[in-house]
């Protein structure tokens, strides 16, 4: 199996953003700027995150998927605040491939089995938002983190398999955005558990977690947001171009921001066929 | 030069507007639809589909669609099916019990199996993977042998006879027909509009495969 590296971006309102465990947020530019840089240096897919879907005005994110679906030809998936098959079928309308579902599934568990049913299983993401108990267990979350549910993640891992989601997100919240490496124990616990593909997210700094995950925890891909987004707007900056304005003065004259080190598609693929690790290279 | 028109048939069972999105990328001009009358008129057509195989030929049936994809293939009109339209044209699928194809193409579509060789397989097959031709034909002119190409899918085609496979792939030790071509009929388990610029290469190839058909045809 050829593992898949796949850029994600955090959206609120027209702009894409990152913050650190979900929270903070700060803006870095427009999506689909990034999108189209994504594309060209060989992501494998794109996964779009509307983080405030349920304060904002959906129309700009369909707008958004649109134009992107124009000029992106690898999968988009689409996840945020999607309530109901109508919510699903707006955003497969306006282009996106795939869409990934959370909170409303966790309320309304039938609503995957439906989605399934109705748009095909491959079609229906189940993202899983973790975060480790002190003791030890880890307990699904909704709403970016905010809510907890008392679902324990691998229980809530094989049902949304049983219930026909063609792959699963697993987000270790606590590691999103620190850039201190994925949880491999959750994600190994949970890749083993279900037959469905599982792709880790939440806590890439540098490439050799990346590997880590892919090799240990047993992720047949990964989702990555700030190292592939850093590396991008140093490289404007260095361009000169300010395409990405916004609150990201933080970035400016610095390849380290914290833990992350910015690293482009391109040279995490190279470092991965280095290591031995099938992923898809363009040749 | 002329402008040539793709049918891309509507029978409610995916996304089709990545699918016409390449076919614009290419330069032909795409309808979705399911009417027969347009189906029969375009110079091509496009049977895509994502989703289970009995619903996909409930819904063919429904729409009265059955007759006309079979009427297309005989025409020998250029004919492209893609994913789980290259499944359709098989003769039957053993998916949730058995269920009748349109009986095209010889052979039957198989699940993927839980495991090989002591190892669990993930299915459904979500990602790139490479294709290995297995014979020469134009809609890959542009497309080198083991390119990567995007998969999503749980059920595979065993076709009868070995020379109507286009290419090969391997997925966890088990090699299966990813892609057959037999007289007019090319048809794809991946998705060449979702696979970067080299899938869109086929689009452009199959575009210039229904420019000599039109030609032929004056």
């Amino acid at each position: 199996m050829y593992h898949r590296i796949i850029a994600k971006l955090d959206i609120k309102g027209p702009n894409l953003v990152k913050g650190i465990h979900l929270e903070g947020l700060r803006v870095l530019g427009k999506p689909e700027t990034f999108a189209r840089y994504y594309y060209e240096q060989g992501a494998d897919e794109l996964m779009y995150m509307d983080v405030v879907a349920s304060l904002y005005n959906r129309n700009s994110i369909h707008e958004l998927i649109s134009r992107t679906a124009k000029e992106v030809f690898i999968p988009l998936t689409v996840g945020g605040g999607l309530r109901s098959i109508d919510d699903i079928r707006s955003v497969l309308r306006a282009g996106a491939d795939k869409v990934s579902l959370n909170t409303a599934a966790i309320k309304d568990p039938q609503l995957i089995r439906q989605a399934a049913r109705y748009f095909g299983s491959s079609t229906i993401v189940a993202t899983i938002e973790a975060i480790k108990q002190p003791n030890g267990q880890y307990f699904a979350f909704i709403d970016n983190g905010r809510e907890e549910t008392g679902i324990e993640v691998a229980e809530w891992a094989q049902r949304v398999t049983e219930l026909g989601a063609g792959e699963i997100v697993l987000t270790s919240v606590d590691r999103e955005g620190t850039g201190e490496g994925f949880d491999i124990e959750l994600t190994k616990k949970i890749s083993d558990l279900v037959g469905i593909p599982v792709i880790a997210c939440g806590g890439a700094g540098k490439p050799v977690h990346v590997r880590d995950v892919l090799q240990n925890g047993h992720a047949d891909a990964v989702a990555i947001a700030s190292m592939f987004h850093y590396d991008f707007v140093h490289r404007q900056n260095d361009q000169g171009h300010h395409e990405s304005e916004g609150n990201n003065e933080f970035l400016k004259n610095k390849r380290r921001s914290g833990k992350i080190d910015a690293t482009g598609l391109s040279e995490l693929k190279a470092y991965l066929k280095s290591e031995k690790i099938p992923c898809r290279t363009t040749e | 030069m002329k402008s040539y028109k793709i049918a891309i048939v509507d029978y409610e069972m995916c996304n089709l507007f990545s699918v016409s999105h390449a076919c614009e990328f290419a330069g032909v001009q795409a309808i979705i639809t399911r009417d027969p009358k347009t189906i029969m008129q375009s110079d091509g057509v496009i049977l895509p589909g994502v989703g289970a195989f009995g619903d996909a030929m409930k819904n063919l049936k429904k729409h009265g669609l059955i007759q006309v994809v079979k009427d297309v293939v005989q025409s020998g009109k250029p004919f492209m099916g893609i994913c789980l339209g290259l499944q359709l044209l098989f003769s039957g699928s053993e998916e949730f019990g058995d269920h009748e194809g349109l009986g095209i193409i010889p052979g039957i579509v198989k699940k993927f199996p839980e495991s090989a060789n002591g190892k669990r397989v993930k299915v459904p097959q979500i990602g790139w993977n490479r294709i290995k031709k297995q014979k020469d034909h134009a809609v890959l002119s542009d497309v080198p042998d083991g390119a990567f190409m995007y998969f999503v899918h749980s059920f595979y085609v065993e076709p009868e006879e070995r020379e109507s496979v286009l290419t090969s792939t391997e997925y966890e030790g088990l090699d299966y027909c990813s892609s057959i071509q037999k007289n007019n009929t090319i048809a794809f388990q991946f998705h060449p509009e979702k696979s970067a610029g080299i899938g869109l290469g086929i689009y452009t190839s199959w575009k210039n495969i229904i420019e000599k058909n039109n030609e032929g045809k004056q």
